[in-house]
């Protein structure tokens, strides 16, 4: 029996595997590079090397087997660099998740849910938002503040989340008029208790869909604004800023730029494999053909 | 129809001003206190002072925000401080060399996305498809300040096969000078048929280009493999099929044309957004526009310029939506009425 149920798990996770395949590849791929994140204490040769150290004496070296990815302008080993990125990278695109969310959603709840005017002051300003290419903005909201990873992070929040509103406020407007939700108002429960309790988890699906799909965006929109100075500053080992760093060497130095812009894209892809992945999966359409 | 246009202009207008307001308060509000993001972290006691006056910034906020918005309207938008000059002039020679370089990538994008869409959409799940989707993933994914750095290293750094950086040969300035109508040299050596500037102008065009169209080539690939894929689902053409038309007839007169409205949509949407990717494209080629402006401002901590930047693409970003929406309402009755 035992022997039987496992065939079949196996034969169904098999099944998995082959129709998701962009899913779970996308998935691997960032298990990788959330575990050298994860790691990076023990995996890096020379941990020092992410903050603020210096070896006059190593400046610039070739990729050798001591630095597989060679060394920055001040002698620090650059593979050290390159997995301490992956922290900063991941933590970002997490924060600016969960900080856009947290506006974007409640906002979107409340609009779609009491309609009116409420709705319509919410939409306009999202359409003010919208209006904006999300890196523009982010780099307007970054110049005006300290540059640092932090305020890059809330600069990026700041014009993330009206997506959110918009996708979610639509999912709760149709919820707003179904049966259930009106014999729910009809027995007198509250407001709040509503819209946690019924409209909430109805209509969250599209957003969740939408962030792993967004979480690629954050990532390259981050690298870019760090690229021009408005991000992480010096000891900070952010990937952007290192393809910065290594800009003007580039030509006689080209281990520099190469490796911090490569983990730049992997990580993208990643994110991106696994946005595609999901959506199919949630995609109503492949559920009735299969 | 008229009804329509005029309700999305309506819409667009109030959005603007919107967009002036969000400006404002970045520019003014944000910063603890703006007279030192103006005057520079370097500005003595009494230069702030003046530069506070200068501002206005002694006055209520909302009698503040209404200067700005009379100056904006106006034409004012404050004058640029490492190039001295008036920002909005300033602008309108540095728009047409981004919206050259711009189309010139959005035409690019089209022309291998739409094709390597469509043909991934045909070869579902066989081998041509996964090749494309792999392709777009990674143009989709791509650092584009990093794709310029490599591409400019390999094709003309190390194979010389085409220019490194600017918008032509400088040495052309004196053997065959260039009389500039719009500021985008292509165009202008096309008019005045300037044979050796148009030759050097669309060399130097390639690369940067290039790295432009990577995002919306993977984008448009993607979008009109779904957008096909969508199509074909639909019990229209089943009943085409079934009435015998091969996939040829199939293809380009009943599954094509639904897919077109999302691609014009798409394209006018990654429009703006490459404008604001060309920061990252024009400071690597060196290339006269927008973004090379808003480089050099955020260098010099020059808050007006870089508003101002942020004003026009935004602005660019709205108009174009506007004439899209009214476009496809044109196109698609049934939009004029939802």
């Amino acid at each position: 029996m035992t022997a039987v149920a496992a065939a079949a798990s196996e034969v169904r996770r098999r099944g998995f595997v082959r129709r998701n395949p962009t899913l779970v590849l996308g998935v691997v791929l960032l298990g990788l590079i959330v575990l050298v994140a994860l790691l990076a204490p023990w995996l890096a040769p020379d941990p020092a090397d992410a903050g603020t150290a210096t070896h006059p004496f190593q400046v610039l070296a070739h990729p050798s087997s001591a630095h597989p990815f060679g060394t920055d302008l001040v002698g620090r080993d650059l593979l050290t660099r390159v997995m301490y990125g992956a922290r900063i990278s991941l933590g970002i695109v997490i924060e600016v998740l969960a900080i856009a969310g947290l506006i974007g959603i409640p906002l979107g709840l409340i609009a779609g849910y009491f309609g009116g005017h409420v709705d319509q002051v919410v939409m306009r300003i999202t359409d003010v938002f919208l209006a904006f290419p999300a890196l523009l903005l982010s780099l307007a909201i970054a110049f005006v503040l300290t540059p640092s990873v932090q305020n890059m992070t809330i600069a990026i929040a700041v014009t993330w989340w009206p997506w959110y509103t918009r996708l979610v406020r639509g999912e709760a407007a149709s919820i707003a008029t179904r049966p259930y939700i009106e014999s729910c108002r009809t027995l007198g429960v509250s407001s709040p208790r509503i819209l946690l309790r019924h409209v909430l988890p109805n209509s969250i699906t599209p957003v969740l869909v939408q962030m792993s799909m967004d979480a690629g965006g954050i990532l390259l929109t981050a690298a870019s604004i760090s690229f021009l100075g408005l991000g992480a500053q010096d000891p900070t080992p952010e990937w952007g800023l290192i393809v910065s760093q290594g800009a003007q060497y580039f030509s006689t130095q080209w281990w520099f730029v190469t490796f911090a812009g490569l983990a730049i894209l992997f990580t993208a892809i990643a994110f991106n494999l696994i946005g595609d992945g999901v959506r199919e999966l949630l995609d109503p359409k492949r559920v009735i053909s299969r | 129809m008229i009804r329509y246009a005029a309700e999305r202009l309506a819409l667009g207008v109030l959005v603007v001003v919107g967009v002036v307001v969000l400006t404002f308060l970045i520019a003014r509000v944000i910063p603890g206190d703006p007279a030192v993001t103006y005057a520079g972290p370097r500005a003595s006691k009494a230069q702030l002072e003046q530069t506070r006056r200068q501002l206005g910034l002694n006055q209520p906020v909302i009698e503040q925000l209404g200067n700005y918005l009379k100056g904006i309207a106006s034409g004012d938008w404050g004058t640029s401080y490492h190039t001295k000059r008036p920002v909005l002039s300033d602008l309108r020679t540095a728009l047409p060399a981004s919206i050259e370089l711009v189309t010139a990538g959005l035409f690019l994008a089209l022309l291998v996305g739409l094709p390597l869409g469509l043909v991934s959409a045909r070869f579902k799940g066989r081998l041509p498809d996964v090749l494309i989707r792999i392709a777009s993933v990674i143009g989709v994914s791509m650092p584009v300040f990093w794709a310029a750095l490599i591409l400019q290293l390999v094709f003309a750094q190390r194979l010389g096969w085409l220019p490194a950086a600017g918008e032509y040969d400088p040495n052309l300035y004196y053997t065959s000078p260039l009389t500039s109508y719009v500021q985008m040299p292509t165009v202008d050596a096309l008019i005045t048929g300037n044979l050796p500037v148009l030759k050097s102008s669309i060399s130097h065009l390639i690369l940067p280009a290039v790295v432009v169209a990577l995002y919306p080539a993977g984008l448009l690939a993607r979008m009109v493999r779904a957008s096909v894929l969508d199509t074909l689902g639909e019990s229209h053409i089943r009943m085409t099929r079934s009435l015998g038309f091969g996939d040829r007839a199939i293809y380009t007169r009943w599954a094509l044309r639904p897919a077109i409205n999302p691609v014009v949509q798409v394209t006018a949407l990654v429009f703006a957004y490459s404008l604001a990717n060309t920061f990252l494209v024009e400071a690597v080629f060196d290339w006269p526009g927008l973004g090379s402006y808003a480089a050099n401002s955020l260098q010099a901590l020059d808050t007006p310029a870089i508003v101002g930047v942020t004003l026009i693409v935004a602005i660019v970003y709205v108009v174009l939506n506007l004439l899209v929406d009214i476009a496809q309402a044109a196109i698609d009755p049934r939009i004029r009425l939802r």
